[in-house]
């Protein structure tokens, strides 16, 4: 766990504390290498989803941030959210209501990827791979909740982050879909080599990660 | 209320500003000039909005001078003349003593004694005007006189107005026509009769009149008068408004605001006998069914109060030259007839009529007539306006014993 | 959650000191110019020496007691008596089916301006009104009216009434809103579990939760209540009138040197406003020790069907008076001759719209420029000055509220004629730009106060993917946040838009005259006291809002017609 490795790739997370108002919540010093999961449990309220805030560049000014966030050996400190690419999952898929289902994954796909027709293939790649040829003129609110949390995922990994943070990512599906889209999500990350931090209090979700499972204030957990 | 002699002479110095620089001082001796500056200008004329047929009659005056002189005439619809006297009291607050918003202003009273002794009016002007030769100046003193304060020529005149009572002749046929008698009547019929709450302008030419009925010798009425001499003098008028009060409509707890509700609660037939200030006001009201058309018109028999309204043009006003072409036309023949038409408006001309040319006079000749108007002769000579301490004593007494309800 | 401060200092920053000046600047320039003449100075007329004597002549004046008085308890009532029935009816009917359709006729009800429903509430219940004609001469026996004084009664009754039946809509809209941030449905549901009635479930369980969230307004309502004008003239009093109508008769008197009594009785005015607020915050104090004993006693609350009854009854009241009011006010726009006791014109004609309609388009368009003009301001000042709250991740404090509200606690007649001198003074007077940014000092406040809630409701977790997505800020603010936020944003448009409609002592003073909207001419027209203009001018004023909240309702649905998730965003 404490093991330093010198490799810059994966997530480093450098002697990083987040205290508010005097209380450590958090307190990691770690490594996730490329297509490695960390899971981080905790009841709620122990600053798990701070931590993935923290990382995002998303937080709120009560809390204390020290230490480092390194991504593929380059500082993340300072650095606007957009800048930082870093793919976030929620429990709650987000989509943007406004928008139709291929109208929520081209919002993701970058500026650099020119042209309407290559960017339309692209989004309906995306969406071959999750399951849902077809759908891109949907209204997502007519989407099941699987469907939901794939097009969720696959616009995250449009956007083409090197890293995925996981809040909860599987708690609101219900069990079979849950097993399904678990194994979607890791295998995404695993092929595309992803460091993977996911946050979560449910035990079965550790487990189906396969990699180190710590507390938020670093504590090794063997489940 | 002027006393400082530094403003006087900053309105002095304002004056002569204007008058140095040719752009700023048109000459109404030199009409030609005149017209040739106001080709092209813009006048913002403040004048009172509440009747519709006024602010008709004003967009007819300003369609004609834009065809005949290319003067511009925008209406500023105002609900209290004072709208205006402030708006000219606040640039010149600010130093503004230049391109005024006010050009023309619809005036008269105490409104113009304000002005005028604060020197804000641009002047004199007025009897210069190729026009004025026709005002009938000896059968109407009060085109020189606005509440006994001389003109001067620093306001022209264009419309007559005279205090006139009106009755539902259904049910009230026979009107009392003294003070008196209305009293008389009011006992007999509580409830009935209401008047404008003073200072409003109707109201308080209602206790005027009631003044002229009831002294002895009503001719004191013209001059100043000290607070000792007023309470003695009005006496009269207060034992008269004692016993009238408990009589009047909703026994003198409340009054309505103005002339026009007044009309409003004679239409909902609230009161049987009103008062107006405009001899044309029932017969333009039955044309656009404010009023039945069994209400007339009547004078007291002693005659009543009457007064001229007037056009002034402020110091500082932005468009003096169009202003004076304005209030020329509005003397012309033609638009005095039209304001005179019972159709149109009914307010009765400021013109002799009998002493213009033949061609002009044929616009009186084709007016047509109306059952709830009065001819001049009807009408009779007005009663002049009080000297204005008398106002300003009368709407103090009142509102001290009246404006409070007991 | 918000994302770090840049580095780099942009401009939405100034967005809060920019809001804080347009609305702070005038008023207290506009303060300064009423307080100096209150004291003696006022150089236009040569007072150039401080002293009492303006005050002097204000108490010296014969019932300025009952002036003062008047302003008081009409206010106090007015602003007790709607809060109370706003409230028993949001307790006995939130949830119902009824309440949704209360809730639907809220907006038409609200673009209502105040003045044309004292016209119509006046015309109803006059001795000579519509509802003693329905029953004369057949029932009642009278071919005249009686003489009895309901109208302009010496307590202010009819007064109270006007207001009452204006501000018990504003205050259930405020309520509804507020309802929106708590958990108001649950909260009752556990109380009604508890054994608790209906009522007093809502009461003791939701009411102290968003008592909080509508002081302001309840504080703004008992201000504008104090120092109302146009509905003072209409149903109020004259043997005396309230102070405010004394003010505005003293500012229009020929006699210049009494503007210095206006002055005068100006700062008493918002010298009362203050006693009266803080009178009120007294009462909620001692009210809130006497109702923590009260909750605690454990009382479920009888007579349920009473008060029930009673919000029934009321709403029906309120909801009657504005209709018929207006409906009446509508027919006397077609009336031909109508006379005590017809209980409908002897003929219907368009003859007043021919004669009027056409003097309308100027004005119309007037309207049109400077609301339109004056909401896109107070929209782009608004959403800067959240997003900057946003960005930065300040939280508003309750200080910066009260100065949001100063503009509605202020009452107008003190300050706007000392702003008008300072306008006329730098030579703006009288423009366009001089009445948007006097409209705009009254419509920001509900600009912002629409707009702030579903603003900060947003789930910034949205904002947090968006970025992870590569998105910039401002294409965040662009692509997804706005375009979500579509209907919160073309409501508090509505309201700002309705607002700016309504403006008449602002627009009369700043604009000189020469600026006209439809509420100045409508004013001036209704000094002419004819009903049948008041009547066009009333639809008028209220078509416009109306079809504001019309549009703020169908545009979104039009555009998300086919996203579900957009249909519950208001």
């Amino acid at each position: 766990m404490t093991e330093h490795d010198t490799m810059p790739t994966g997530l480093c997370l450098e002697k990083l504390e987040i205290v508010r108002e005097g209380l450590t919540l958090v307190s990691l010093d770690t490594r996730i290498a490329p297509g490695e999961v960390l899971t981080v449990m905790g009841s709620s309220g122990s600053g798990k989803s701070t931590l993935l805030a923290v990382i995002a560049g998303a937080v709120a000014p009560v809390f204390q941030v020290s230490g480092r966030v390194l991504l593929d050996g380059r500082d993340l400190s300072g650095l606007p959210p957009q800048q930082r690419h870093v793919g976030l999952l929620f429990q709650d898929d987000i989509l943007f209501p406004h928008l139709s289902v291929g109208g929520n994954l081209a919002f993701a796909l970058p500026p650099a990827l020119r042209g309407r027709a290559a960017r339309r293939a692209r989004v309906e790649e995306a969406l071959m791979q999750a399951n849902l040829k077809g759908f891109a003129e949907r209204d997502p609110a007519t989407l099941s909740g699987g469907q939901r949390a794939r097009v969720a995922l696959m616009r995250m990994l449009l956007a083409e982050p090197r890293v995925l943070l996981l809040d909860e990512p599987f708690s609101k599906l219900d069990a079979e879909l849950r097993l399904q889209f678990r194994q979607f999500v890791f295998t995404m990350a695993k092929t595309r080599l992803l460091p993977v931090l996911m946050v979560t209090h449910d035990i079965e979700d550790a487990r189906a990660a396969i990699g180190m499972v710590v507390t938020p204030k670093g504590k090794a957990l063997t489940i | 209320m002027l006393q400082s002699p530094a403003l006087a002479l900053v309105a002095f110095l304002a004056v002569l500003a204007f008058n140095t620089p040719a752009s700023a001082s048109p000459d109404p001796a030199d009409w030609d000039a005149v017209l040739t500056e106001a080709r092209g200008q813009r006048v913002y004329w403040h004048a009172w909005g509440g009747d519709a047929r006024v602010n008709d009659f004003i967009a007819w005056v300003g369609r004609e001078t834009r065809a005949r002189y290319g003067v511009d005439l925008r209406q500023v619809k105002v609900s209290d003349t004072a709208e205006a006297v402030s708006q000219v009291l606040g640039e010149k607050g600010a130093g503004r003593d230049t391109g005024g918003a006010v050009d023309l202003i619809w005036i008269n009273g105490e409104n113009f004694a304000t002005l005028k002794q604060n020197k804000l009016l641009f002047g004199p002007w007025a009897q210069q005007l190729p026009n004025w030769r026709y005002v009938d100046v000896g059968g109407k003193p009060t085109v020189l006189e606005d509440f006994t304060l001389a003109t001067e020529g620093y306001e022209a005149p264009w419309i007559m107005a005279q205090l006139v009572f009106y009755h539902d002749s259904r049910r009230l046929p026979e009107p009392p026509l003294s003070m008196p008698a209305l009293l008389a009547w009011a006992r007999a019929h509580p409830g009935r009769f209401a008047y404008p709450q003073p200072p409003d302008f109707l109201g308080t030419t209602f206790l005027k009149q009631a003044l002229y009925g009831l002294l002895e010798d009503p001719s004191v009425l013209l001059k100043p008068v000290s607070q000792d001499a007023f309470d003695t003098l009005s006496r009269p008028l207060w034992d008269f408004l004692e016993q009238l009060t408990p009589l009047l409509w909703r026994s003198g707890q409340a009054y309505p605001n103005n002339g026009a509700r007044l009309r409003q609660l004679m239409a909902d037939g609230e009161i049987d006998l009103a008062l107006s200030f405009n001899p044309g006001e029932v017969s333009t009201s039955i044309a656009t069914f404010e009023l039945p058309d069994s209400v007339r018109t009547y004078v007291l028999s002693g005659g009543t109060i009457g007064n001229s309204s007037f056009v002034a043009i402020p110091y500082n006003a932005n468009a003096i030259a169009g202003s004076m072409v304005v209030a020329n036309f509005l003397l012309s023949a033609e638009a005095q007839a039209r304001q005179q038409n019972p159709r149109i408006w009914g307010s009765p001309s400021v013109l002799a009529i009998d002493r213009l040319p033949a061609a002009e006079r044929r616009w009186f000749d084709q007016l047509p007539s109306a059952a709830a108007s009065l001819s001049a002769e009807q009408l009779g000579v007005p009663l002049p306006e009080p000297h204005p301490q008398w106002t300003e004593r009368l709407e103090q007494h009142w509102q001290q014993s009246y404006g409070v309800s007991r | 959650m918000t994302p770090r401060p840049h580095h780099r200092k942009d401009l939405l920053s100034w967005a809060p000191w920019l809001t804080l000046l347009v609305l702070l600047g005038p008023i207290l320039m506009g303060l300064l110019g009423t307080l100096a003449p209150a004291f003696g100075w006022l150089p236009a007329l040569g007072h150039r020496e401080f002293d009492l004597t303006p005050w002097r002549d204000l108490f010296a004046e014969a019932g300025i007691a009952r002036s003062i008085q008047l302003s008081v308890t009409t206010g106090l009532s007015a602003t007790l008596i709607s809060l109370l029935l706003a409230v028993l009816i949001c307790a006995a009917w939130q949830g119902t089916g009824l309440f949704s359709r209360i809730e639907r006729l809220l907006p038409p009800l609200l673009s209502v301006p105040h003045a044309a429903a004292a016209f119509g509430l006046a015309f109803l219940i006059a001795p000579s009104g519509w509802i003693v004609r329905w029953f004369s001469p057949w029932a009642t026996g009278w071919d005249i009216p009686p003489d009895v004084l309901i109208v302009q009664d010496p307590w202010g009754l009819a007064m109270i009434a006007g207001l009452v039946v204006k501000e018990v809509p504003f205050l259930l809209l405020m309520l509804l809103a507020a309802l929106g941030q708590v958990d108001a449905t649950r909260s009752r549901l556990v109380a009604q579990t508890l054994g608790y009635g209906r009522i007093m479930a809502w009461i003791k369980g939701v009411l102290p939760q968003i008592y909080p969230q509508i002081r302001l307004p309840v504080y703004a309502v008992l201000a504008y209540s104090m120092s109302v004008v146009d509905v003072a003239m209409i149903l109020g009093p004259s043997t005396p009138a309230p102070l405010a109508v004394k003010v505005i008769t003293w500012m229009n008197d020929p006699d210049l040197s009494l503007r210095l009594r206006a002055a005068a009785a100006a700062v008493l005015q918002f010298l009362l406003v203050l006693a009266a607020l803080g009178i009120w915050k007294l009462g909620e104090f001692g009210l809130a020790r006497l109702g923590r004993h009260w909750l605690e006693t454990g009382g479920r609350g009888q007579r349920q069907a009473l008060w029930s009854g009673l919000g029934l009854g009321a709403i029906t009241l309120i909801v009657a008076s504005l209709v018929l009011g207006l409906l009446g006010l509508a027919l006397w726009s077609v009336a031909g001759l109508w006379v005590f006791p017809d209980a409908l014109p002897q003929h219907v004609t368009l003859q007043s719209w021919s004669r009027y309609g056409p003097a309308l388009g100027r004005p119309l368009v007037d309207t049109l420029i400077i609301a339109v003009t004056v909401v896109l301001l107070a929209l782009v000042l608004t959403v800067a000055c959240l997003e900057t709250e946003y960005r930065h991740g300040s939280r508003p404090t309750t200080r910066s509220l009260w100065l949001l509200y100063l503009p509605l606690l202020v009452p107008q007649v003190g300050f706007l004629p000392g702003l008008q001198v300072l306008f006329v003074g730098i030579g703006v007077n009288g423009t366009l730009g001089a009445v948007i940014l006097a409209h705009l000092i009254f419509v920001l406040p509900y600009v912002f106060l629409a707009l702030a809630d579903p603003y900060r409701a947003w789930d910034p977790r949205t904002g947090t993917v968006a970025a992870s997505l590569g998105a910039s800020a401002n294409r965040i603010l662009w692509r997804v946040r706005l375009p979500m936020l579509l209907t919160p944003l073309l409501v508090a448009a509505a309201v700002g838009f309705a607002t700016s409609v309504g403006q008449y002592l602002p627009t009369l003073l700043t604009g000189g005259g020469r600026i006209t909207t439809l509420t100045t001419e409508a004013v001036a027209l209704a000094s002419g006291g004819d009903r049948r203009i008041i009547g066009i001018y009333a639809l008028l004023q209220m078509a416009l809002p109306f079809i504001a909240f019309s549009l703020a309702i169908a545009i979104p649905a039009c555009l998300y017609h086919r996203r579900l998730g957009m249909r519950n965003t208001l």
